[in-house]
């Protein structure tokens, strides 16, 4: 229970992110040694984010996984046009799982999850050219998920439950390109939410061809964080009468007054649908998944301030694959080795690449091992290295005096994962 | 087991030092080029407008967006040097203890909705607080062209009397440096000069209260409104080019502007009285009324054309007084005598009206007439009511633009515009010439300042145009650029050293450069 305490002290820190738009594909390290593949495999507690159906499948009767990734994750831009450039300075990420399941008979096991799938955690620097767009977002959702397995025959189970999701943002960006206070300090708006929950579920199949080649399919529903009690702050801008200033007297507050107010907003956390198949050959195991990530659920990030004052911000994401590949070798009884690749398909529209989520395109490299410690416990390791293209983009659709005003450049993402874990089985 | 987290601490701490990196980062030397000019040690000469004045004031921000500090800053990406600039106290922009150097004016709500309006606070900059140069930024506000090289502009003592200027006081390295002194003293490598604006910018802007000095070549005898000769401009205008090209064989010169081209004479028009206004329309007949006697003698005198009546469908033209007129003001009150008046009314009228009429569309308003037009005149009620004209008489004889001729400081005459241009077409024959004697780069604010004025200037967010206030071109001062008007003229001057010296420095983004201050308040 110590490991689980070590644990617990990470779930305080930041959940953090990053991955297509804010998924932070980080579920397991297993898995992500292998990928990030798992929907067929069964192998330990990691199935109870992967595939809740293969659970009743695990050997022993208590099955615990749990781990932490520590997210490395920068953005470089720049605009030779005009001489730009900024580069993120994010904080690590500490993206966390703890699974467990229990069996509670031959053909029903029951299991608990905790996960950080979504989160983002991005900080430009100040007033950077972009700072119209964003200084700095911090994203948090943490899933909680009490689940069943129940094997429906010797093939074919199935697996699911609800989910209870809490979730945090904090997203801070100036007013515009140019106002300022009388002392020159740009303008800037800071939304502030944390406490912000919602249901959802989700369910699995898994059918069992033979011991050695399975195939499943897992749906998680989507769950969309409505922000209403959070907190706007207004900080210089030009106007510390407390009203709201109408310079051009048509009757629409120009410039809003410093101080406190309160917003509606709210962020969609996609639905995700993954298939796949693990197939077992001796001391070697290959996994395939597919899964599909329905990113069109964010059509915008619009933000509704209690001052009247509202902020619009398309996104119109498009729904996004990933095509996943892992390789298990096991060395001897106290090595297991793990290789992996996934091409992970950007769910931004050419026009909305906006910098708060700024990803194109990924090919993902992953490894790690697993080392056994005793026949129960065993340490798992894994890296993920996310390869990006540098892209030129641009977000389009910022408005300044009713026109878009595009915002672009080149971007260079880089993402260094790695991740730490065990499994405990008893 | 230990060994493994051990090297997963250390490849962590290895992936902290991993950064995204571009394949043609912006910051690798050579991205960006001067070609052959060098621009390690670039040096600006001139007035207010390089200073980066504006809104009425120098302050601390509008000097952080001057156009030489805007290219600076560009060619810093192209391996150029240091920028030092003679920074004000802060972003009030007035002088402590020199009430004629208030503070910036800023956007704020008013009586009559939102204005251009002084901060109030007590500004902190002290003049005498000599500043430690050297300075790149030699732009001094206020200065014409002879006071670049004038010894004494920058004595402390000098102030008061008028014959220095507290902005190169602080500025100066000593206090019988002179302007082109500390410039080339620096030994740029490059420069902007751009002088003479005030030369005639300060009789236009007074509505032509000063003299035409053309023919008088001595400057130390000319009056601070006074539009200087072409030759005393030609003289000392050569010399600092001169000097300038002695040090540094590269730069630009930029030409004088039409003076048409800014808000400051192009936001008022001419007629500018709207019967639709409450407090005037409702008085067209009346007023109309009673100046029919005063019609009738301007016919009687044969100067019918002087005659003076308000539309009540249309927007008239407000009475202005014309110096340029002949002075009728006797025979005006002879002939309202025998028509009739009384003695003292008619002498009065007589002088009120002498050299009034109605302006025309050739005629410019200065951007402060707005604040006076169809207001009363104090200063008139009083003077005619110590003459015993009953109060309200006295008040109904004295509403600027109607009844009360605008006086001479708030029109620019056709006659007045003729001298400034006359003077200006002067200046700017020498200014090409010595661009193209000197193989300088001549920048022509001439033609870009009427670009801005007519099509405006597209950027992507809009239209950049002279419109006062809106046009976010020009500073609420309606002479000065906005620091996005600043960011204009840098990006043609970077263009124009980038096709001429081979160059290859970025130009600046207008859009990121801020128009008009707005404020919730003054205080």
């Amino acid at each position: 229970m110590k490991k689980l305490v070590f644990l617990s002290f990470f779930m305080l820190s930041a959940a953090t992110v990053f991955a297509g738009g804010y998924r932070v594909a980080l579920q397991g390290q297993r898995a992500l040694a292998m990928g990030h593949t798992g929907v067929a495999y069964v192998n330990s507690a990691e199935l109870a984010f992967f595939n809740p159906a293969g659970l009743v499948y695990l050997e022993r009767q208590l099955n615990v996984s749990a781990g932490v990734s520590g997210v490395f994750s920068d953005v470089t831009w720049q605009n030779d046009m005009f001489g730009q450039n900024a580069q993120t300075d994010s904080p690590m990420g500490t993206p966390f799982y703890i699974y467990g399941s229990y069996a509670v008979n031959d053909w029903l096991s029951v299991g608990l999850a905790a996960y950080t799938p979504y989160g983002s955690s991005v900080d430009w620097p100040t007033d950077w050219e972009g700072s119209h767009l964003v200084n700095n977002i911090d994203l948090k959702a943490i899933f909680i998920q009490p689940m069943a397995s129940i094997k429906i025959s010797d093939k074919f189970s199935v697996g699911g439950g609800p989910i209870f999701v809490t979730g945090s943002v904090n997203f801070n960006r100036n007013a515009n390109r140019t106002l300022t206070d009388l002392d020159g300090n740009r303008s800037s708006v800071t939304v502030d939410d944390s406490g912000v929950t919602n249901w959802g579920w989700s369910v699995g199949t898994m059918f069992s061809f033979t011991d050695n080649f399975r195939i499943g399919a897992h749906y998680r529903s989507e769950i969309i964080l409505d922000s209403k009690d959070g907190t706007a702050t207004y900080a210089n801008f030009p106007n510390d009468t407390g009203q709201p200033l109408d310079v051009n007297g048509d009757g629409v507050p120009d410039v809003p007054a410093n101080g406190e107010t309160g917003f509606e907003a709210s962020l969609p956390l996609p639905a995700e649908m993954t298939v796949g198949l693990s197939y077992n050959c001796e001391k070697w195991t290959f996994n395939f998944d597919y899964t599909r990530t329905f990113w069109d659920v964010y059509d915008n990030l619009d933000i509704k301030f209690d001052n009247g004052l509202e902020s619009l911000n398309p996104r119109n994401y498009k729904n996004s694959s990933q095509y996943k590949f892992g390789l298990q070798y096991v060395a001897n009884e106290m090595i297991e080795l793990r290789a992996g690749y996934y091409f992970d398909q950007s769910p931004v529209r050419e026009g909305y690449f906006a910098p708060e989520t700024p990803r194109n395109d990924a090919n993902g490299f992953t490894g790690g091992l697993s080392f056994n410690v005793s026949d129960r416990f065993a340490i798992d390791a894994s890296f993920l290295y996310l390869r990006f293209k540098e892209v030129d983009a641009s977000y389009d659709y910022y408005q300044e005096n009713g026109q878009n005003t595009p915002f672009g450049g080149t971007y260079k993402s880089s993402a260094f994962v790695p991740g730490l874990g065990i499994t405990y089985k008893l | 087991m230990k060994t493994s987290i051990k090297y997963l601490a250390i490849l962590s701490i290895a992936l902290i030092a991993c950064e995204p990196e571009l394949e043609k980062p912006i910051t690798d030397e050579g991205f960006y080029s001067t070609g052959n000019a060098d621009l390690s040690n670039f040096v600006a000469v001139g007035n207010s407008l390089t200073a980066g004045y504006g809104d009425g004031a120098l302050y601390i921000n509008g000097q952080e967006n001057s156009f030489p500090n805007i290219m600076a800053g560009q060619f810093a990406l192209a391996g150029g040097g240091t920028f030092n600039q003679p920074l004000m106290a802060d972003n009030l922009g007035g002088f402590t203890g020199l009430e004629s150097f208030p503070n910036r004016f800023v956007l704020a709500p008013g009586e009559d909705g939102a204005g251009p309006q002084r901060l109030q606070s007590e500004p902190s900059t002290d003049f005498m607080n000599i500043l430690n140069g050297p300075f790149n930024n030699m732009g001094v506000p206020g200065a014409k062209s002879f006071h670049l090289g004038l010894v004494g502009y920058g004595a402390t003592a000098g102030v008061s009397a008028g014959t220095a200027n507290p902005y190169f006081v602080r500025m100066a390295s000593v206090p019988d440096a002179t302007v082109i002194g500390d410039a080339v003293a620096q030994q740029p490598t490059f420069f902007t000069l751009w002088i003479g604006n005030n030369d005639i910018l300060s009789f236009a802007t007074s509505g032509g209260v000063g003299v035409d000095q053309t023919g008088n070549l001595d400057p130390k005898t000319y009056g601070s409104n006074d539009i200087t000769d072409p030759n005393v401009f030609a003289s000392v205008y050569g010399g600092y080019v001169q000097a300038l090209t002695a040090a540094s064989p590269d730069g630009i010169l930029v030409n004088i502007p039409d003076v048409t081209s800014i808000p400051y004479f192009t936001t008022v028009p001419f007629a500018a009285l709207n019967p639709a206004n409450p407090d005037f329309g409702p008085q067209i007949p009346v007023l109309n009324e009673t100046l029919t006697p005063l019609n009738q003698a301007f016919a009687a005198l044969g100067v019918p054309e002087r005659s003076i009546t308000f539309s009540q469908t249309a927007a008239s033209a407000v009475v202005i007084k014309d110096e340029s007129m002949s002075d009728i003001s006797a025979q005006l009150t002879q002939v309202l005598i025998a028509g009739g008046l009384d003695a003292p009314t008619a002498t009065i009228l007589g002088q009120q009206f002498g050299q009034a009429r109605q302006a025309n569309v050739e005629d410019l308003l200065v951007l402060p007439s707005s604040s006076v037009i169809g207001e009363p005149n104090m200063a008139r009620i009083e003077q005619l009511t110590s003459l015993g004209v009953p109060q309200t008489f006295a008040e109904q004889l004295s509403v600027n633009g109607v009844t009360f001729p605008l006086e001479d400081q708030f029109t620019l005459t056709a006659s007045e515009q003729a001298m400034v241009k006359t003077a200006q077409e002067a200046y700017n024959k020498t200014i090409a010439g010595l661009a193209a004697a000197n193989d300088l780069i001549l920048l022509d604010a001439k033609t870009i300042l009427n670009q801005l004025a007519t099509t405006g200037i597209p950027y992507d967010s809009g239209t950049l145009t002279s419109q006062f206030v809106t046009g976010g071109a020009f500073s609420l001062d309606g002479v000065h650029p906005t620091p996005r008007g600043y960011a204009y003229l840098a990006n043609l001057m970077i263009q124009k050293i980038n096709a001429k010296y081979d160059a290859e420095v970025p130009v600046v983004n207008l859009g990121d450069y801020r128009t008009v201050q707005v404020s919730g308040s003054v205080n």
